[in-house]
C-alpha cells in the first residue's frame, strides 16, 4: 500500500511558498508519480516578506525575490492560471481555462490576498496600493523612489508597520492610521503595542490611533484622506494594510469546510469536508489552513507565517505519501518575525492566548527585552525585542506547558519578571488589522473586549 | 542564484555579513536584510556564509524555471 502512495497524480493547488515547499518535500519522501502544481500569479514561487523591506528600501527589485528551490521537484507548473473549482467525487480540479485535472491526492496552498479597501471606486485612485504581490511591491517601490510629498499607511499591523518603517528610512513623511489603541495590539497585546507606538512616533511617523478612514480624496489620482475624528490628512500615496483574505472562494461548491478563516483541516493536515468528517485525499498547508494544536486547548489556529507555511508543507507532503499509521502530527509552535524601526521582533507561540505577561529579561526602556504571555499559570507565548538568542529558552518553556510566570533561567532576569500584568489581548474585530495568529475556536471563560 | 534566509531561525548571530558583507547587512542589532539576487561574484562567499551559518537559515539555488508553461 505505501508504494502505491508514493506513485499516481498529485495536484497542488497554490504556487508560492507553501506550494513549492510541498513539492520538493514529496520527491524527498520517494514520490515518483506526476505532480503539477497551480498558481494564479504568472510567476515562478517567489518569496514575499522581502517586499514590504528589501524591496521598498530600494535593495532589492521586485522581480528578484523568486525562491531558491531546496531540489528540483520535477513538477509541471501551470502558472497564469486560476482553478475555479474542485470535484470531490470525480477527484478532479476545475481550472479556470475550461480544463480539468484528475488527482489522486490534492493539497490546496492558496494562501492569502491582500484586503482591498473596501469602496472599489477610491481605491482604483492612482496611488493607491495593497501589498502582497510582486506587481504590488514593485509599483510602491517605484512610487515611494520617486519622493511622494506624504505617504498614509491604513492599518498598523507588521506590514503597515513595515511600510511605515521603510518610508521614514526613506526619509518620507508618512502617517499611520489604526482603529485600534496602538499599532501591532492585535498581535502583541498592550504593552508591547505601546512600546511599538513610542518608536513609530521617536521615528518621526504621524501615528493616528482610535481613528478610521471614512474616505479617501482625489479626482483621478489620490490627494488625501478623511479620517472618523474629522481631521483629513493630505497625501499623495496610500497603502491600504488592513490585513489578509484567506483564498477559499473557489471552494464554495466544493463540499469542503472552508470559509473567512480558512480550510479547516486535521493535525495531519486532511481537509475536512463541510459535515465535519474528514477526506483522506485532501490536505491543506501554509496561510489557508486552519488546524488544532493541543498547546492552545485544540483551538483551530489560522496563522500568516512564513515558518508555518514551510513546516505545514513538510508535514503535508509526508502524509500524502505515508500510510497512516506513519503520518506525523503538525505540532510545531508558530513563530513569526518583523523588522522595523531598526527593531528585530520575533514571537513563539500564540501571544493572543493569553491573560497575563512579565518582562523576564530586558526592559522597555532599553528596547531590548524577552516578554513572556502566559495563559492559566502556564506559559503560551514569549516575544523578544532585539533578544532573538533567548527565544529558543522561551519556546522549551512552551512546548513543555512550565509554569507561569517562568522560573528564574537567566542571568538578566528583570525585577519585572516578577510582576505579570494583564496581556491586553483586544478582540480582533476592532482593530484595522489583523492578528497573524488568529484563534478561532472558543473560550467559555473568557470573552475578549476591546482595550 | 537566489538566496533566501529562514528569519524564523535566524537569531543574528551575523557570520554571513562577515563572509559576504555585499550581500547580508544588519539592520539594527539584529535584524537581517540580504540581497534576494546572488552575484556571480558573490555566490561562493554566500555558500561559505551558509556553510557557516550556526542556524543553518541560509538556502542558496535557482527559481523554479524547467517545466514551466
Amino acid at each position: 500500500m505505501s508504494d502505491d502512495l508514493k506513485k499516481g497524480r498529485i495536484v497542488i493547488v497554490g504556487a508560492s511558498l507553501a506550494g513549492l515547499r510541498a513539492a520538493e518535500a514529496l520527491r524527498e519522501e520517494g514520490f515518483t508519480g506526476s505532480l503539477t502544481v497551480v498558481g494564479d500569479e504568472p510567476h515562478a514561487p517567489y518569496d514575499r516578506p522581502p517586499l514590504s523591506k528589501q524591496v521598498l528600501l530600494g535593495q532589492a527589485t521586485a522581480d528578484t525575490t523568486g525562491l531558491p528551490v531546496r531540489r528540483d521537484p520535477d513538477a509541471e507548473w501551470r502558472l497564469g492560471v486560476r482553478a475555479t473549482g474542485v470535484d470531490l467525487l470525480a477527484k478532479r480540479v476545475l481550472l479556470e481555462d475550461g480544463e480539468s485535472l484528475p488527482y489522486d491526492r490534492l493539497l490546496i496552498a492558496t494562501g492569502t490576498r491582500a484586503r482591498p479597501w473596501p469602496d472599489a471606486e477610491e481605491a482604483a485612485l492612482d496611488g493607491v496600493f495593497t501589498l502582497r504581490t510582486r506587481e504590488d511591491a514593485g509599483g510602491l517601490a517605484e512610487r515611494l523612489a520617486a519622493g511622494p510629498e506624504r505617504v498614509l499607511v491604513i492599518g498598523g499591523g507588521f506590514t503597515g508597520s513595515e511600510i511605515a518603517s521603510a518610508c521614514r528610512e526613506l526619509g518620507l513623511a508618512v502617517s499611520v492610521t489604526e482603529r485600534g489603541p496602538a499599532p501591532l495590539v492585535g498581535a502583541l497585546g498592550g504593552t508591547l503595542s505601546k512600546l511599538a507606538a513610542v518608536m513609530q512616533r521617536n521615528h518621526g511617523v504621524d501615528l493616528r490611533t482610535g481613528v478610521t478612514v471614512t474616505a479617501l480624496n482625489g479626482n483621478g489620482a489620490f490627494t488625501g484622506a478623511q479620517l472618523s475624528d474629522g481631521s483629513r490628512v493630505d497625501a499623495d500615496v496610500c497603502v491600504v494594510a488592513l490585513g489578509a483574505i484567506r483564498n477559499v472562494e473557489w471552494l464554495a461548491e466544493s463540499g469542503l469546510a472552508a470559509g473567512p478563516r480558512g480550510i479547516a483541516c486535521d493535525a495531519g493536515c486532511r481537509a475536512f469536508n463541510m459535515y465535519g468528517i474528514v477526506t483522506d485525499d485532501v490536505f491543506v498547508a501554509g496561510d489557508v489552513s486552519r488546524f488544532p494544536h493541543p498547546l492552545f486547548g485544540y483551538q483551530m489556529l489560522s496563522l500568516e507565517h512564513w515558518g508555518n507555511a514551510v513546516e505545514q508543507a513538510g508535514v503535508a507532503a509526508h502524509n500524502m505519501v505515508s500510510p497512516g499509521p506513519l503520518r506525523r502530527p503538525h505540532l510545531s509552535i508558530p513563530s513569526f518575525w518583523s523588522t522595523q524601526f531598526g527593531l528585530n521582533i520575533k514571537s513563539v507561540g500564540v501571544p493572543t492566548y493569553s491573560d497575563h505577561v512579565v518582562i523576564a529579561q530586558g526592559s522597555l526602556e532599553a528596547r531590548r527585552l524577552a516578554m513572556v504571555y502566559g495563559y492559566q499559570g502556564r506559559v503560551t507565548a514569549a516575544v523578544t525585542v532585539d533578544m532573538a538568542k533567548s527565544l529558543d529558552y522561551y519556546r522549551h518553556l512552551i512546548e513543555t506547558a512550565a509554569a507561569f510566570p517562568p522560573p528564574p533561567g537567566a542571568a538578566d532576569r528583570a525585577i519585572a519578571a516578577d510582576i505579570p500584568v494583564p496581556s491586553l489581548v483586544p478582540d480582533p474585530s476592532g482593530l484595522s488589522h489583523g492578528p497573524t495568529v488568529a484563534l478561532t475556536g472558543h473560550l467559555p471563560d473568557r470573552r475578549l473586549t476591546v482595550v | 542564484m537566489r538566496t533566501v534566509v529562514d528569519l524564523t531561525r535566524c537569531q543574528g548571530y551575523a557570520q554571513c555579513v562577515f563572509l559576504a558583507p555585499e550581500v547580508f547587512e544588519l539592520h539594527g542589532e539584529e535584524g537581517l536584510l540580504y540581497a534576494t539576487a546572488v552575484p556571480d561574484d558573490q555566490v561562493e562567499r554566500v555558500r561559505q556564509a551558509a556553510a557557516a551559518c550556526p542556524v543553518q537559515a541560509i538556502l542558496l539555488g535557482e527559481e523554479v524555471s524547467g517545466g514551466v508553461r
